[in-house]
């Protein structure tokens, strides 16, 4: 059984290794030298890349099946089992005390660390904020928007614009993009309200287009490509501070808001909106029979989602005191989408370990330069392969029955 | 209609169809169908595969709005409300349940949360009231568990009550079924096939435990059912129906003794 089993492995890395020696036959060994006029055959590289493969293959079917296996075994146990390491975490006693400690290292980290590193870890932050946002909108009411970076940008151009024009300052306007964010998210909303999965995801990338392709042509209104420079950074008290100040006072105001909305996305996602959403996710027929208004579960997801993408967008602005519509591609969107479907759909503590995995790799990274990319695509396909549920899988809440009351 | 409003809430009707009929593109799913249901009574429609019995409860839970017709609701308390071309989830809030012929639980969310669900439109939480959480929403959170776990109790699930529904056996999702549709206070309870894939211990179990959900909940059942031997012990009055219309109605043992239906039963053999 066994034995047959590796067999029928080797016999599929030995295909696998023969398939891409002869694809890569025209990169790997022919070499034309175009001055001299030859062509010298590499037949080493063939055995190289025949070898490479064979044993890449072979590991890789191994782990694979290893997985299925467990799958298997897990379909089987009506129970599904928890790890150690989840109850643990959700276990009070030790994630209240756990979650202090990270706070406290969080707030301690600038103290210790170069304005460089610190920057970085702005940029994380506001990368967790937008994931828990868009996690709203996916993870838990399953509208998969592709265009969520548009509400980043209307956030972001809300305190450039007012800024720039009236000299609004931070403080004033973060009130402002939040309501404005809310705003184009039920102007979104509106129309895709009977559109389901590929449909929504279609349109919600077009809405991310019309909306970068707007700042980018009406120059009158945004300055086009251009952008808007000197935007002023948060104020405090009047002081005036130093750039170095400056990144550890961003990175006060984002600690802030990280907190407020891991607090604010916790406690919806255990509320009756939370369970609305995500009956919503499940199946909207059934969603709607037992009672629940769609149209205001989704119109309300989306009005979350862009509210939190665009408090991110006026502190961007504020942070890099530079903007221009090359910010808020459809990559960016991309990129927000792939922290919450690596993090886990739906919890929020895997949607913050997938936003610093994904901000902090490419970073970290810089030292293998070219390969920075390759290793940053490999960890995402081997994420997706063997935690396809993402990093944390989202869990529901056990609720401690009153046996009593309930008779 | 009823024009005197004294008289509402002794009404003997909780349900009246008239003249119901569904188009689909050239197909006429379902032609001029009446049906009526009062109060505690556990009405069967019964028919062959495809007659048109699903489309029939699309018709009347606001799924799909009738080419014709008119569907009339009387709740407990309140008007008489036209239902047709009503929002799905305002005829439930009105107090019209269903369960649904292939199962459609929330798979990922637990057996109790699935119930709480039905709780929703009988509470009112906000998006601020859920982040302030508040006394009065915590209340209202601790009533919506209690009660749904009084749910779960009714339909012999409270020991899952903390399981994933898609972990579930087949007859408890059923059941499960049952218990959410309970959860949002019905006057009228619709169940599609819920005997279907059961075995006849299941069945009977889930026969006894619809008679003691009627008495408990003072609600009047309509049920399609393939099964012949629960649809004629359970059911005060049947309907059958064959290619969308209704071709026989009356007590188990008239309906059973009318040509016709044996007709339309035995003829399917003989095409066959
Ligand atoms: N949305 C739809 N569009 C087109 N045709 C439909 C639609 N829904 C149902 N039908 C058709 O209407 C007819 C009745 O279907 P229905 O599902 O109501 O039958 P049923 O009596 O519930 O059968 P069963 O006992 O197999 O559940 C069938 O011919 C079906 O193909
Ligand atoms: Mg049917």
């Amino acid at each position: 059984m066994v034995a047959a089993n590796i067999i029928k492995h080797l016999k599929g890395a030995l295909i696998a290794s023969i398939w891409l020696a002869f694809l890569t036959l025209p990169i790997m060994v022919i070499r034309v030298d175009t001055v001299e006029k030859t062509v010298t055959w590499r037949w080493m590289h063939l055995a190289y890349m025949a070898v490479g493969s064979f044993v890449l293959a072979f590991i890789w079917n191994i782990f694979l099946e290893r997985r299925d296996r467990g799958q298997a075994k897990k379909a089987l146990e009506t129970v599904e089992r928890v790890s150690a390491l989840s109850q643990f975490l959700s276990d009070p006693r030790f994630a209240r005390p756990l979650m202090a400690f990270g706070f406290l290292v969080a707030a301690a980290f600038p103290w210790f660390f170069s304005m460089y590193q610190t920057n970085i870890l702005v940029s994380a932050l506001i990368y967790v904020v937008l994931g828990l946002g868009l996690n709203i909108t996916v993870g838990l009411a399953g509208l998969l928007d592709l265009g969520y970076v548009a509400f980043y940008a209307v956030g972001a151009y809300t305190y450039a614009l007012l800024n720039y024009h009236f000299h609004l300052g931070f403080w004033a306007v973060l009130p402002m993009g939040a309501v404005m964010g809310a705003f184009f998210g039920i102007l979104l909303g509106f129309p895709v309200l009977r559109l389901r999965g590929d449909y929504l995801a279609i349109v919600t990338l077009g809405f991310g287009q019309i909306i970068r392709l707007v700042l980018e042509n009406w120059s009158a209104f945004s300055f086009g490509p251009s952008g808007i420079s000197n935007i002023d950074r948060p104020g405090l008290f009047g002081i005036t501070y130093s750039v170095e100040q400056a990144t550890t006072y961003m990175y006060y105001i984002m600690l802030a808001l990280v907190v407020l909305t891991i607090f604010v996305t916790a406690r919806l996602k255990d509320s009756r909106i939370g369970r609305a959403w995500l009956a919503l996710r499940e199946d909207e027929i059934a969603c709607q029979a037992m009672g629940i208004d769609n149209t205001r579960a989704k119109l309300m997801a989306f009005a979350l989602g862009a509210t939190l993408a665009s408090l991110m967008g006026v502190v961007f602005a504020a942070k890099t005191t530079f903007i221009n519509p090359a910010s808020f591609t459809f990559m960016e969107s991309a990129m927000i989408l792939a922290i919450v479907v690596l993090g886990g759909m739906g919890s929020v503590l895997g949607v913050i370990l997938g936003a610093f995995m994904l901000m902090l790799l490419p970073e970290y990274l810089r030292a293998f330069s070219e390969y920075r990319m390759l290793i940053f695509g490999a960890t995402m396909v081997l994420i997706m392969v063997f935690r396809p549920q993402g990093l944390v899988r989202a869990k529901r809440k056990v609720y401690k029955i009153n046996t009593e009351a309930a008779g | 209609m009823a024009q005197n409003m004294n008289e509402l809430n002794n009404q003997n009707t909780v349900l009246s169809v008239r003249n119901v009929s569904m188009n689909f593109g050239g197909l006429r799913a379902l032609s001029e169908v009446d049906l009526d249901v009062h109060p505690g009574e556990v009405v069967a429609l019964i028919g062959p595969n495809g007659a048109g019995k699903t489309t029939f409860f699309n018709c009347i839970t606001g799924i799909y709005t009738p080419t014709e017709g008119v569907v009339t609701a009387y709740p407990k308390t309140g008007k008489p409300r036209r239902i047709n071309g009503m929002r799905t989830n305002l005829v439930c809030e009105l107090g019209m349940a269903r369960t649904f012929q292939n199962i459609r639980l929330f798979p990922s969310m637990t057996a109790l949360e699935n119930v709480m669900i039905g709780r929703h439109c009988r509470t009112k939480t906000g998006i601020l009231g859920a982040v302030l959480r508040g006394s009065g929403t915590r209340r209202e959170e601790q009533e919506v568990v209690d009660k749904s776990y009084e749910m779960l109790t009714k339909v012999g699930l409270e020991k899952l009550a903390n399981e994933y529904s898609r972990n579930l056996p087949y007859g408890a999702q059923r059941r499960l079924e049952i218990a959410r549709a309970l959860a949002t206070e019905p006057f009228l309870l619709l169940l599609d096939e819920p005997a279907a894939g059961m075995n006849p211990q299941e069945t009977e179990e889930l026969k006894q435990m619809v008679i003691r959900i009627r008495e408990e909940f003072k609600v009047s059942v309509l049920l399609i059912e393939h099964d012949m031997k629960m649809v004629m012990s359970l059911s005060d009055r049947i309907y059958v129906m064959e290619y969308g219309r209704i071709i026989s109605t009356g007590t188990p043992k008239e309906v059973s003794e009318d040509p016709q239906v044996i007709r339309a039963y035995l003829g399917e053999d003989d095409d066959a």
